[in-house]
């Protein structure tokens, strides 16, 4: 309970105290000490659950079981390397005019409280909070997207406010609906929201209600899911933002999203006794991997590629997650963790790669590895272990969700495989001319942190080949409480 | 007398669903500003009798925090943007009225059927609000749609807020205290941003026009 009282509190002391300092040299030094001080107390939260299973705090209002755990910790510790990241990258932009003092001050402490936001909303119990948190995470990401105030920014912001405003509205009234079919059975005392109580109750609640709370909460976070139809924020927020941004929408928000989708989902089969979540789940996801595939191909700015990637990914991950069971589950929660990974650290990659450059367009940037090798390989090797390469995390993940796809919805495999080689040809395509070929970027006057990217490559190499088997036991648990 | 408070209730939701049609058959922006301010003052009165009919206490707070939040702060937060940026006229929405009035009314007719089933099934002494609440919240997503121009299309998105508000009010006598506290606070944060972001666009592209902000498209 004292742990997870740091978990929170660190990142919220973080956000106020860099809103006061935040401007200064030494911020971006301050940023990573409180992401270490917050990765630091999910690992002691982390062992105590190891050892002490489930544990609820504050009168109910948070509980963390294997599910969340693992995510608190991924969110934590992508949280650290980002900081990392961001610090010479943020130099350099304020080198080159992008980043104010104040523009610094705003994005250091709004990356606090975005840390905030998610660990929030992973841990709370209460699926009210949980709305609240969510949105609240949208609000801090629109004023990271915006802020260097360029034109595109703005309205890359603009759009993205407005959209998930309006898709999360639809997850409140799907909230609304769950408390109405949860007030029937437990009464207005009794914490009705509590994700627990509700879960202890499911089998009871009205299927009617479920249903139509199910399609309007689907809605809701599946906008911040960045599902297609409903994805046309998300290349825009990771393209005009800054990149550690990028990163941590990628690796972090989409991810609390899912689990966001997850929780509802369980509710969800306990009350219809049908599949009508999981086959929801299915069309969408494989919808999004689709969709993304193609798009990936017509891009022409490296980070709206791997945006579009994003969502490819999370197209695949939900629909993993909607053939429901124990495999597809595992191969759903590795997926998330590989994906958070490797996606970070090319981004973390590309922002280099793009500083160096000076710009974001895919044809400007050649050569990236006469300049500076590890720049590229870090690239390189990132798109191949995103791409499912062996012997990458990605590759068992994906190769996990296409057994279990062929055994359980045969006839999505021809589609899942044609998007996975498409996104191949697409992206192979436009990164191995960046990393090789004639050189037209010059060096940085700050050397690049490349420890975030190795790291984050290092594990999901890790991931592939073998699976700690504390993680292994995390992730059996977490898929059989989905109902595996 | 709860027949009576059963009745004034139903009243009061037909009333917010008026002011949703006049939002959406609205030009004049000062005119948008003042339904929403006497949308606000609607949902407190609903909110206040819903709370005396059934004993809540707590709905008498969150009352209160609608009425300080939505008819006191934001109305008046939105004047003072409309006069800074003077943009107190606007005539453009993107089809034309008597079509968005049909549009709404079909809205309407499935936000009921959609509702239906559950209403039947609500405990609640107001068993037709669902719909209109569910109805109010499509019409303030179709108004977004409809402008052209970013402040009727920020007060479509609080628009929207007020019909989940009144959703959460007539279904289930209002949600948790502290879930209540974080959406007003969420959507207090929110208008904030929105309205920085107004003199932002304004100073960047030199209109409030939306369709301005087209440049990022897939090619």
């Amino acid at each position: 309970m004292a742990t997870l009282f740091f978990v929170l509190g660190i990142p919220l002391l973080g956000s106020f105290v860099l809103a006061l300092s935040g401007h200064r040299d030494a911020g971006r030094e301050i940023n990573v000490a409180f992401s270490l001080g917050t990765f630091v107390a999910t690992c002691v939260l982390t062992t105590e659950v190891i050892a002490g299973g489930p544990l609820f705090a504050w009168n109910r209002e948070f509980y963390i079981d294997p599910l969340n755990v693992f995510l608190v910790t991924l969110t934590a510790f992508v949280g650290l390397t980002t900081a990392i990241f961001s610090r010479p990258y943020m130099r350099v932009e304020r080198d080159h005019g992008k980043m104010t003092p104040n523009r610094m001050r705003l994005y250091h402490s709004m990356y606090q409280l975005f840390s905030f936001t998610m660990l929030i909303a992973l841990t709370t119990n209460n699926l009210g909070i949980l709305w609240v948190a969510m949105e609240a995470a949208t609000l801090t990401t629109v004023l990271l997207v915006s802020v260097y105030r360029t034109p595109a920014s703005l309205e890359a912001a603009w759009k993205y406010f407005i959209l998930c405003g309006v898709g999360i509205a639809q997850a409140l009234f799907g909230t609304v609906l769950l408390y109405m079919a949860a007030e029937k059975v437990i009464g207005t005392e009794g914490g009705a929201l509590l994700w627990t109580n509700l879960d202890a109750v499911k089998a009871q609640l009205d299927p009617a209600i479920i249903t139509l709370a199910f399609a309007f909460l689907f809605i809701g976070y599946g906008t911040k899911v960045g599902l297609v139809p409903m994805h046309n924020w998300l290349p825009d927020a990771h393209a005009e933002g800054p990149t550690p941004v990028s990163a941590v929408l990628s690796g972090l928000l989409l991810n609390v999203a899912v689990y966001a989708l997850l929780r509802c989902k369980v509710l969800t089969d306990g009350a219809l006794h049908s599949q009508l979540a999981g086959q929801l789940m299915i069309a969408f996801g494989l919808l999004s991997v689709l969709v993304a595939a193609f798009f990936l191909s017509r891009q022409k700015d490296v980070k709206r590629m791997f945006a579009y990637s994003s969502i490819e990914h999370m197209g695949l991950i939900t629909f993993a997650f909607g053939i429901g069971g124990p495999i597809a589950n595992y191969a759903g929660l590795l997926h998330m963790t590989v994906h958070s990974l490797i996606k970070s650290g090319i981004f973390f990659a590309v922002g280099h790669a793009t500083q160096k450059a000076g710009t974001q367009n895919m044809a400007d940037i050649r050569g990236l590895i006469k300049v500076s090798p590890t720049v590229g390989w870090g690239l390189m090797l990132g798109s191949l272990a995103i791409l499912g390469m062996p012997p990458f995390g990605v590759f068992a993940s994906e190769f996990l969700i296409l057994t279990t796809a062929m055994r359980e919805q045969p006839w999505a495999t021809p589609f899942l495989l044609l998007a996975l080689g498409v996104a191949f040809a697409a992206v192979f395509s436009r990164v191995q001319p960046m990393v090789f070929g004639e050189t037209s970027v010059r060096p940085l006057a700050h050397p690049p942190a490349l420890l975030p990217v190795f790291a984050h490559l290092g594990l999901g190499l890790m991931l592939g080949l073998y699976i700690p088997p504390y993680l292994d036991d995390w992730y059996r648990q977490a898929a059989r409480m989905m109902g595996g | 007398m709860t027949e009576l408070v059963g009745q004034l209730i139903n009243l009061l939701a037909a009333i917010l669903l008026m002011l949703s049609f006049a939002m959406i058959s609205q030009r004049r922006i000062l005119s948008l500003i003042h339904l929403f301010t006497a949308q606000g003052a609607t949902l407190v009165a609903a909110t206040v009798l819903v709370g005396y009919a059934t004993q809540q206490p707590h709905l008498y707070i969150s009352a209160g925090i609608t009425l300080l939040l939505k008819v006191i702060a934001i109305p008046l937060l939105l004047h003072r943007v409309i006069t800074r940026l003077d943009v107190r006229w606007d005539v453009e929405t993107l089809i034309n009225i008597p079509m968005t009035m049909i549009i709404g009314i079909a809205l309407v007719i499935f936000a009921f059927n959609l509702a239906l089933p559950i209403s039947k099934l609500s405990v609640s002494l107001a068993r037709g609000t669902l719909g209109i609440a569910l109805a109010c919240v499509l019409l303030s997503f179709m108004m977004m749609i409809t402008r052209s121009k970013a402040v009727p299309q920020v007060i479509g998105f609080l628009s929207m807020e007020n019909g989940l508000f009144f959703a959460a009010t007539s279904a289930t006598y209002g949600m948790p205290m502290v879930v209540e506290l974080g959406i007003a606070l969420d959507v207090l944060v929110g208008i904030l941003i929105l309205g920085v972001f107004l003199f932002h666009i304004r100073e960047q592209f030199d209109s409030l026009d939306i369709s301005h902000l087209e440049k990022l498209k897939e090619d």
